[in-house]
């Protein structure tokens, strides 16, 4: 299992990890919001993350950094 | 071990850009091939008007803010000034492709080693929407609110093509950062472009189809499918010039 940090403060919700993610780990908050008025992402099966950082490599704004 | 990390080139800031908008990958493109070139220190970065206008607030090397099209010309001067440096320019299409082409083509022409990083999103973004040279045939926009007519505005300008009719260039190529494996071309080949300037080749710009999913009216993901079904037929990634690309293997 890979290990995901994000800088939530600063996601602006565009989705854009969740959609390329190929094992459905992140999903948008629908229930927080973050200092910027998003839905800032959140892993809901970070088990099954296998680091592949094709999410960080699709983030627009640097948020999520990936490590094994 | 880190796999993925914000590169040391970029600062650590929140970019201004809108929701999913792709100013933001190729910003983090240009500051890992900084990086990785381990020329942060003598890389001099020029600005220009447009969405990226703040590109200044980006990057951790020196940034230079252009008037509107003219960062190949303040990019000559810098790097004719100071050979040893690195020069890149961060342009839109608005700005690269309209009030600055006569500065993109002669700097093309002239062949100077400087590396044009070229941002193709087929509308002036930060002015809220209006038609560019680049935005396609029928496309809808501010200006062009029943769509593109070319008999009325004329063709879309493809810069690569053009580009790769000239002499001068040393390395023309366009590429997309519309899905990770598009990501990762774009990096190898914004990476030849600085090697190029390293190497003294000469002028070498890499148009990068990006996307505004703002002013397309568009999410972010509706935005990255457009660009794939409509501008990248309109557009066809490739490398159009490489004038060392037998001995570069
Ligand atoms: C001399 C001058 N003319 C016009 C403008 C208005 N203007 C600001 S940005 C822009 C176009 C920006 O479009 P583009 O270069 O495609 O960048 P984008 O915002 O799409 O990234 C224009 C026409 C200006 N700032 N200065
Ligand atoms: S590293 Fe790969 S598997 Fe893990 S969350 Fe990101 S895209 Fe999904
Ligand atoms: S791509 Fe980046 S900014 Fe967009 S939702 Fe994911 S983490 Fe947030
Ligand atoms: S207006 Fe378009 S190009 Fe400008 S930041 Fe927003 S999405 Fe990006
Ligand atoms: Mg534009």
């Amino acid at each position: 299992m890979a290990k995901l940090t994000f800088k939530t403060d600063n996601c602006k919700g565009c989705g854009l990890c969740v959609n390329a993610c190929p094992k459905g780990v992140l999903s948008l908050a629908a229930d927080k919001i973050n200092k910027k008025g998003h839905h800032p992402v959140e892993a809901v099966a970070p088990e099954k993350c296998i680091g592949c950082a094709f999410c960080a490599t699709m983030c627009p704004d640097c948020i999520i950094k990936v490590e094994k | 071990m880190v796999i993925f990390d914000k590169p040391h080139a970029l600062a650590d800031v929140p970019l201004h850009y809108c929701p999913g908008c792709t100013h933001g990958i190729i910003h983090r493109l240009v500051a890992e091939v900084i990086d990785e070139l381990g020329i942060e220190g003598k890389t001099v970065g020029i600005a220009p008007v447009g969405c990226s206008v703040m590109a200044y607030n980006y990057f951790n090397c020196d940034m230079i803010e252009a008037a509107h099209g003219r960062a190949p010309a303040v990019a000559t001067g810098v790097k004719r000034a100071l050979p040893e440096n690195i020069v890149f320019t961060y342009q839109g299409d608005g700005d690269l492709a309209s009030i600055g082409m006569a500065e993109t083509v002669h700097s093309a022409a002239r062949n100077e080693n400087i590396t044009v990083i070229f941002i193709n999103n087929a509308i002036y973004g930060m002015t809220g929407g209006q038609m560019a040279p680049t935005s396609l045939p029928g496309q809808i926009t501010q200006t062009s609110p029943y769509g593109r007519d070319v008999n009325h505005c004329g063709y879309p300008i493809k810069i690569c093509e053009m580009l790769s009719t000239l002499d001068g260039p040393e390395y023309v190529a366009r590429v997309a950062v519309n899905n990770v494996k598009n990501v990762r071309a774009a990096k190898k080949a914004i990476k030849k472009a600085f090697e190029n300037q390293v190497n003294g080749l000469g002028f070498s710009l890499v148009e990068v189809i990006s996307s505004c999913p703002t002013n397309w009216g568009l999410t972010p993901e509706k935005a990255l499918e457009w660009v794939e079904s409509k501008m990248i037929p309109y557009y066809p990634l490739g490398v159009y010039k490489d004038r060392h690309a037998d001995s570069n293997e």
